[in-house]
């Protein structure tokens, strides 16, 4: 394949060779775009496009009478002021500060000692780990909410069977808990795969270096291979930002078993879904949408701009 | 092939693989192996009790032990009130899922590869804002689009067909960053520039040099996408209103729905969970396949990052 053979029929022109080089520059430069027009038409129609309609949507007001009107940031005024949203906003909010630390904390844990090759069966661990991840979040909840069931859940079943009687994992107190698990469940894996093909592409060298300083497999760990796939865990954290502030699948089926629990404003994303195709308030709707994309943008730039500092802060000390 | 041919293979020439880097000691720590071990129950557990629970009837599953095996072997029953319930329905959401997600993952992976091909391969005006563009819109949430393509597509008269599915899944900035990073390791400029003495054109080199290089990274970028369509709730739930057209997951909530809603209809329980258990199957038994490739597709994307 590296000499083709001939490609006759090519095109065999052979002009000078400065006007050559230019002529080539912009027939690559060419190629450049219509390598990238499928995807930019498919993403302006199906990113920019919603977007900016969304924004406007925002903007107006459905009024009994007299339809469709200007309201300038009025929704946005009423978001912020409203309750519901925000109860939801603090219940994500809280749920991100609690399990995603939780979460990626295991899948560190999990792809760290699977790296070290010192258990036996890792690849088999590795991909037992990760099979939930294939697991659709609809089917994680409903199986989840049989398996916390009161009475005939075998959560319970054992609990009782050891003495400590019923929990109720479905109560308004414990049911984000009950939530985070799901999640965690589901997600560990796909955390500890990113992290773990970091690590596997770690140069040797590095090692050799620890090595004759004589660090043992922690120090390793923590001196090495922490920092090095440091990227990547960030790209872990951004995903899980995204993740916990648009949770939707979960309370939204969580509701069916245990609708005292679950508020329509639980999480913001249901909240938006219930707003706009039940209250058929489709302007507030957007407006929530928005609020929480600008919330989702915040909370990644601060995460990222916390381990950009961190990283000059090192490269000064050292 | 031939017998006569006595020369060692190479399998015989190249000595056995020793680990890819350096390895203080082979010792293997006991400890962990125990700990990794529990904490693989965690994960497997519930897929276990799925099992377990799609062989019951409907009140076994809930007069046994949940995880494990009780009262009659009522699998097959279970599997034959699930492929005939409702004039078979569910046959029709397992073929619309595969349908939605194969189309929505092969359009996704030839777009991201064309996009991150062009991206590391290429200098243009505007590669800068259109690369951060893409990564921006990682962090686009749902929810703000899902709406307004909503209203979008319900005016061009496209909601409640497989389009209002496929063509937002079509997108995907992960993959067109996958796929920069996987290009830039696995595509060598000297081999573009080969190709180009010998004459070739760019959309020649790019399908017969690039994309040959460019295995692993295909298969990521395909399966991530594939999942993300096959698992998909939200799209689906707002975009569909004909039962006829819901792929697994919004099926399954239904066949829920009506079951937690009680009344005559008790006898769901237990085909909720049949069709939850048979509808992971096609995919867990994907991953175990493809696991190979994709590692080698994220190794990149994960460092780079």
């Amino acid at each position: 394949m590296t000499h083709a053979p001939a490609l006759s029929g090519e095109r065999t022109i052979t002009p000078s060779p400065p006007r050559r080089t230019n002529l080539a520059k912009r027939k690559q430069r060419l190629a450049a775009y219509l390598f990238l027009l499928p995807f930019f038409v498919v993403f302006v129609a199906m990113l920019v496009v919603p977007l900016v309609y969304a924004g406007y949507l925002s903007l107006f007001e459905s009024k009994l009478i007299g339809g469709e009107v200007f309201a300038g940031f009025a929704n946005y005024a009423r978001a912020i002021t409203d309750p519901a949203f925000l109860g939801g906003l603090g219940r994500v909010a809280l749920f991100f500060v609690v399990q995603v630390p939780i979460m990626l904390g295991l899948a560190l844990f999990f792809a760290l000692a699977l790296d070290s090759a010192r258990a036996h069966g890792s690849k088999a661990v590795r991909m037992l780990i990760y099979m939930p991840y294939a697991v659709p979040a609809v089917v994680a909840t409903l199986m989840w909410g049989y398996l916390y069931g009161p009475d005939f859940g075998p959560i319970a079943q054992i609990a009782r069977a050891v003495g400590f009687g019923t929990p109720d994992f479905l109560a308004p107190e414990s049911i984000l808990g009950a939530m985070m698990n799901i999640v965690t469940w589901e997600f560990v894996g796909y955390n500890m795969i990113i992290m773990y093909a970091a690590l596997r592409s770690i140069p040797a060298e590095l090692y050799e270096a620890a090595e004759i300083d004589g660090a043992g497999q922690f120090r390793l760990a923590w001196s090495v291979k922490i920092p090095a796939i440091r990227p990547a865990i960030l790209l872990t954290v951004i995903f899980s930002v995204i993740g916990s502030f648009q949770l939707f699948a979960e309370p939204s089926l969580l509701n069916a078993i245990a609708p005292d629990a679950i508020t329509n404003a639980f999480t913001p994303n249901y909240y938006a879904y219930n707003l706009a195709f039940i209250n058929q308030e489709l302007n507030y709707a957007a407006a929530i949408a928005f609020l929480l994309g600008i919330v989702i943008a915040v909370v990644s730039y601060v995460v990222q701009l916390g381990e950009q500092r961190r990283e000059r802060r090192e490269m000064r000390m050292s | 092939m031939t017998a006569l041919d006595s020369r060692p293979t190479d399998a015989a020439i190249v000595p056995p693989r020793t680990g890819r880097r350096y390895n203080p000691d082979k010792r293997r720590s006991i400890l962990l192996t125990v700990l990794l071990w529990l904490c693989v129950l965690y994960f497997v557990l519930p897929i276990w009790w799925l099992l377990v629970s799609s062989t019951k009837d409907n009140s076994t599953l809930f007069s046994t032990f949940g995880l494990w095996f009780g009262g009659d072997f009522s699998l097959f029953e279970n599997l034959q009130t699930l492929f005939t319930v409702r004039d078979g329905i569910f046959v029709r959401w397992l073929v619309n899922t595969l349908v939605y997600s194969v189309s929505a993952a092969l359009g996704a992976t030839v777009l991201a590869t064309m996009a991150g091909y062009a991206f590391a391969k290429y200098d243009f005006p505007g590669k800068k804002a259109l690369f951060s563009a893409t990564l921006g819109a990682v962090m686009i949430p749902l929810t703000a689009l899902a709406l307004p393509t909503y209203l979008l597509f319900s005016q061009a008269g496209l909601t409640d067909t497989p389009w209002a599915v496929i063509i937002p899944s079509l997108v995907s900035p992960f993959g067109v960053y996958l796929m920069r990073v996987y290009a830039a390791d696995a595509i060598d400029d000297s081999l573009l520039e080969a190709a180009r003495v010998d004459g070739a054109g760019e959309f020649r080199i790019f399908r017969q040099v690039g994309l040959r290089l460019l295995g692993p990274g295909l298969v990521t970028v395909f399966l991530f996408s594939l999942v993300a369509t096959w698992n998909n709730y939200f799209l689906p739930l707002i975009m569909l209103n004909s039962s006829d057209l819901y792929p697994i997951t919004v099926g399954l909530a239904q066949l829920q729905a009506a079951a937690s809603a009680g009344g005559g209809s008790q006898a769901l329980f237990s085909t909720v969970i049949t069709g939850s258990f048979v509808s992971i199957l096609p995919l867990v038994i994907a991953f175990l396949f493809l696991q190979r490739y994709w590692q080698s597709g994220l190794a990149s994307g994960g460092v780079k990052g």
